[in-house]
């Protein structure tokens, strides 16, 4: 079936029902991967998957929900059943209703649609890859980690109300991640991911040199001496951070009162003037990018944080009417609807005056923390409470000279991060998860062997 | 009862009987496959959330799909489908045959068709009529969250329910034909803590596998007064001070101290990748002779129990480290193909849409002959973790965790409260610093991502001492 039949059979097998009113959102996807093991195929793997997510509402306007990767006939008529009954614990103190943007002109990227070059193209890349990255550097012995994959889905959301969103698109991913070990010393290890539209897209070359680059250099690590240190945070680790911390910019998560944010914060100043962020799930460099959200709702460029000030909330369509606003294109499908950002934009503002430009990672001679990467997210930030205590790959800069860092893990506050945040450096970078330049705060916590 | 609506009335997989996986299975090996395994899966899942004092969500689910595997020497290729019909089934091990480049090969694996049928799911088929209702569950966790209001210092409240319900059939070329089906449920309560600039949270999540009736047992008034006795100790706790000392590791989840910094590295997927220190050591001392590690497949309703693992193996009991000794690795059917370990019953996947790898399942520190008294009298500085948090290992055997409750020992004795500390180390110099392992050791149960998924495991050990680690803090 394709997603118009799809809806078709929803609607009337609802009609049947005597279900007025219902939404879905459906994904269907392909997606092909290899891993490789010294010049070898590993695991090849191909998946064709489902799923399909049906709410309807009852006579009383409360929803009901239900999840499935049966869409056959029996297999929706069972969901609606589902959903409808499940409908009776509708949660009566917050109301759901469709998106009343679920029917706007969406911004569709051209998706730079890619063909499938199927798994056997796949294994010879990631073979040569692997090779290359293990010819790097004589310390590189094994390259553990590592996969190639391409993927092709449809993202389908359709409402009772004749709302119909369908998107297609391909996504391509490549990982290494090396290990290097070197006599009488510990491994280091350390990695590097590509994205592109489709294969063809990805540079290989640079996925291997990032890789071999960051793993090799931290081959001369020492510890570092517990203490309070000025830290410059990469592009990579301070959208991590800021990821981490997104519930201070989410409503869903105000109104669960899980977020150092309240409904009054609009204003609040929260950094130096100097800081803008925004949420672009749109923007041109955003592979993962979507049009819609699982509610319908277009996704948008969005201001989250103006001259340092809090300027919006991230918003599904119970929590925007909850808050006398509209959705931001945010909402995941659920039960209880999710709300979560899509590609967090990271820049310095023209307000800038207060910033200490001396402090470049590439020029400046004092000491420092850089902060490569940060680890264990899920286990070392406390959202709720804006503590974190997280280990990072990263360096001591001292006088001129860097030094690897053993192993060590940073610890603060997302307040007083963001209080104390000294520079932001001109050149932004684009990862994965978002664009960031580097960002330079003063004393943090670092906690190390020595 | 509602319940008996939501709920499956049948556990069905259609056309799917054992002439049509001898059939898929003939098919594979005579286009020159080593060896062909099916796992299909249907379940039935339901969750359930209350905030305050109402029910904000209920989430029915259900599905089916299946995974087929085709190994040829030793590399194999994985295919999963949510089509169960001939075609779809048929379509997929095409597909992996085509994967792995051996259509018509004329070395070809023997199948001689499937051996007996085991059903472990005989006396399971009744559980999903057992099990509580959605009104029940609603009913018990607004009582719960109820029980959380003690005083206004409580911010808000949560209580949550899920119940998997898995039923799989798993068929392979050397004869295996299995049947089970698998119950998990689990329920946790959280909460939030505020005064002035002061916040805690507090958490605790129970479960059990196999136990339709353990939700009605669940002791709710003793787990929210666990749950609020935990915010409100840590609501003023200051951060630790960062640096090296000796930490006694409370009983039950502590046991996630042995789950990252070891058991990881005892999966035969780490020997694979070459990611273990732990490869070559076999019959080697690498943890303190206090130090005996057990894996094993059923401990009754803990998480982690299985009847028969995802490749159809009847899970053994895995003695690790003996006395220190490293005695075993926890193997797969790949691991034992590529490594040489011999399969433990270790074979897991968090579902239809993962290859099967090598997992722990209840995992434990044997008990020792110390008090809790003894271990934290030992130390005249130095922090007692009550309540751990999630944890990572890496590459490279670097191993982290957060303390969720933490005190300080003073002078053999529990002083302050203090918040803020994650532990890190690396496998091989922690385990010969665990040096006193006390005589009360309890189970808790947990979920474990890896390379085939989220799976339910169990963690546990008596409580411990570590004579020195790195604590991270401010």
């Amino acid at each position: 079936m394709n997603s118009k039949e799809i809806t078709t059979q929803i609607s009337e097998a609802a009609d049947s029902l005597n279900l007025r009113k219902w939404d879905y959102g459906a994904s269907f996807s392909n997606d092909y991967s290899v891993q490789v093991d010294n010049g070898e195929a590993k695991q090849l793997k191909a998946s064709q998957k489902q799923i399909l997510t049906i709410r309807v509402w009852n006579e009383s306007n409360l929803v009901g929900i239900t999840t499935t990767s049966d869409i056959s006939e029996s297999g929706i008529k069972k969901a609606l059943n589902q959903a409808n009954i499940a409908s009776d614990f509708g949660n009566k103190n917050e109301r759901t209703e469709f998106s009343p943007l679920a029917k706007d002109p969406i911004e569709v990227k051209d998706s730079k649609k890619r063909n499938p070059v199927g798994i056997k193209k796949l294994l010879t890349l990631l073979r040569e890859a692997e090779v290359k990255l293990l010819e790097s550097h004589e310390s590189i012995k094994s390259v553990p980690y590592n996969g190639l994959s391409e993927s092709f889905y449809e993202r389908v959301y359709a409402n009772s109300d004749g709302a119909f969103r369908s998107y297609t698109k391909s996504q391509a991913a490549l990982y290494l991640y090396a290990r290097a070990e070197e006599k009488n010393k510990k491994p280091r290890s350390s990695g590097s991911v590509k994205l592109g539209y489709g294969v063809d897209d990805i540079d290989i070359e640079s996925c291997i040199k990032d890789a071999s680059n960051k793993t090799i250099s931290h081959l001369n690590y020492k510890s570092i001496k517990t203490d309070k240190y000025l830290i410059c945070f990469s592009p990579e680790s301070f959208l991590t951070i800021i990821n981490a911390f997104s519930s201070m910019f989410n409503a869903r998560s105000i109104l669960d009162g899980v977020s150092l944010s309240n409904k009054n914060s609009i204003g609040e100043k929260l950094s130096t003037e100097a800081l803008n962020i925004y949420d672009d799930g749109l923007h041109e460099k955003n592979i993962s990018s979507s049009p819609f959200d699982g509610e319908g709702t277009p996704t948008k460029r969005l201001c989250l944080i103006n001259k340092g000030r809090l300027e919006n909330f991230i918003h599904s369509e119970s929590t925007a009417r909850i808050f006398k606003t509209i959705p931001t294109g945010h909402a995941g499908l659920g039960s209880k609807v999710s709300v979560s950002p899509d590609w967090i934009v990271v820049e310095k503002s023209e307000e800038n005056s207060d910033l200490k430009t001396s402090l470049d990672h590439s020029t400046y001679e004092g000491e420092f923390v850089y902060i490569e990467e940060l680890n264990a997210i899920h286990a070392g930030v406390r959202a709720s409470q804006g503590s974190f205590s997280l280990p990072f790959d990263g360096w001591l800069y001292k006088n001129g000279k860097k030094i690897s860092i053993e192993s060590a893990t940073v610890a603060g506050d997302i307040k007083y991060l963001l209080k104390n945040i000294l520079n932001i450096e001109s050149n932004q970078k684009v990862t994965t998860s978002g664009i960031s330049p580097h960002i330079w705060v003063d004393e943090l916590s670092i906690t190390g062997d020595a | 009862m509602l319940s008996s609506q939501i709920k499956s009335n049948e556990i069905v997989f259609g056309s799917c009987n054992k002439d049509l996986l001898e059939e898929i299975i003939f098919y594979g090996m005579e286009l020159g496959a080593d060896f062909v395994e099916i796992f299909v899966e249907n379940t039935d899942n339901s969750s359930v959330l209350a905030e305050e004092d109402f029910i904000t969500s209920v989430s029915p689910s259900f599905g089916k799909g299946a995974g087929i595997r085709i190994f040829k020497d030793k590399k194999d290729g994985f295919v999963c489908t949510n089509d169960l019909t001939k075609h779809g089934l048929m379509r997929s091990v095409s597909q992996a045959i085509e994967m792995l480049d051996i259509t018509d090969n004329k070395k070809r694996g023997v199948f001689n068709g499937l051996d007996k049928f085991r059903d472990y799911s005989l006396s399971k088929k009744k559980w999903i009529n057992e099990v509580p209702s959605i009104h029940e569950i609603s009913e018990k966790l607004l009582v719960s969250t109820k029980s959380l209001k003690k005083n206004n210092k409580i911010i808000t409240r949560k209580g949550s329910y899920s119940r998997n319900l898995q039923e799989v059939i798993i068929a392979s070329s050397d004869g295996t034909y299995v049947s089970d089906i698998r119950l998990h449920q689990t329920v946790g309560l959280n909460v939030i803590a505020s005064d002035a600039q002061y916040r805690s949270s507090g958490s605790r999540r129970f479960g059990s596998s196999g136990m339709p009736l353990e939700f009605r047992l669940w002791d709710h008034e003793k787990a929210a007064n666990d749950v609020f006795e935990s915010s409100m100790n840590m609501l003023y706790a200051d951060y630790v001070d960062a640096g090296q000392m000796p930490v006694v590791l409370a009983n039950k989840f502590g046991g996630v101290i042995f789950h990252e910094a070891c058991g990881h590295l005892l999966e035969t997927t780490q020997i694979e990748r070459g990611t273990t220190p732990f490869e070559n050591k076999l019959n080697e001392k690498i943890a303190h002779e206090s130090v005996t590690a057990i894996d094993e497949g059923i401990s009754e309703g803990s998480f982690g129990s299985l009847s028969v693992d995802d490749e159809g193996m009847e899970p053994e009991k895995s003695v690790l480290i003996k006395d220190g000794i490293l005695k075993k690795f926890i193997s797969d059917r790949a691991g034992e193909l590529r490594t040489g370990h011999k399969r433990t019953g270790s074979g897991r996947r968090q579902n239809y849409s993962f290859a099967a790898a090598s997992r722990m399942r209840n995992t434990y520190i044997a008990k020792g002959e110390h008090s809790k008294e003894d271990l934290i009298n030992s130390i005249s500085d130095g922090l007692y973790c009550k309540s751990m948090g999630g944890g990572s290992v890496g590459a490279t055997g670097q191993f982290n965790f957060a303390v969720e409750e933490g005190y300080l020992i003073k002078n053999g004795k529990l002083t302050n409260p203090v918040k803020g500390a994650t532990l890190i180390g690396e496998a091989k110099e922690v385990m010969p610093k665990i040096s006193m392992c006390g005589n009360d050791l309890e189970l808790a149960p947990g979920f474990c991502g890896s390379i085939s998924g989220s799976v339910n495991v169990t963690v546990g050990q008596p409580h411990i001492k570590v004579d020195s680690i790195t604590v991270g803090g401010r």
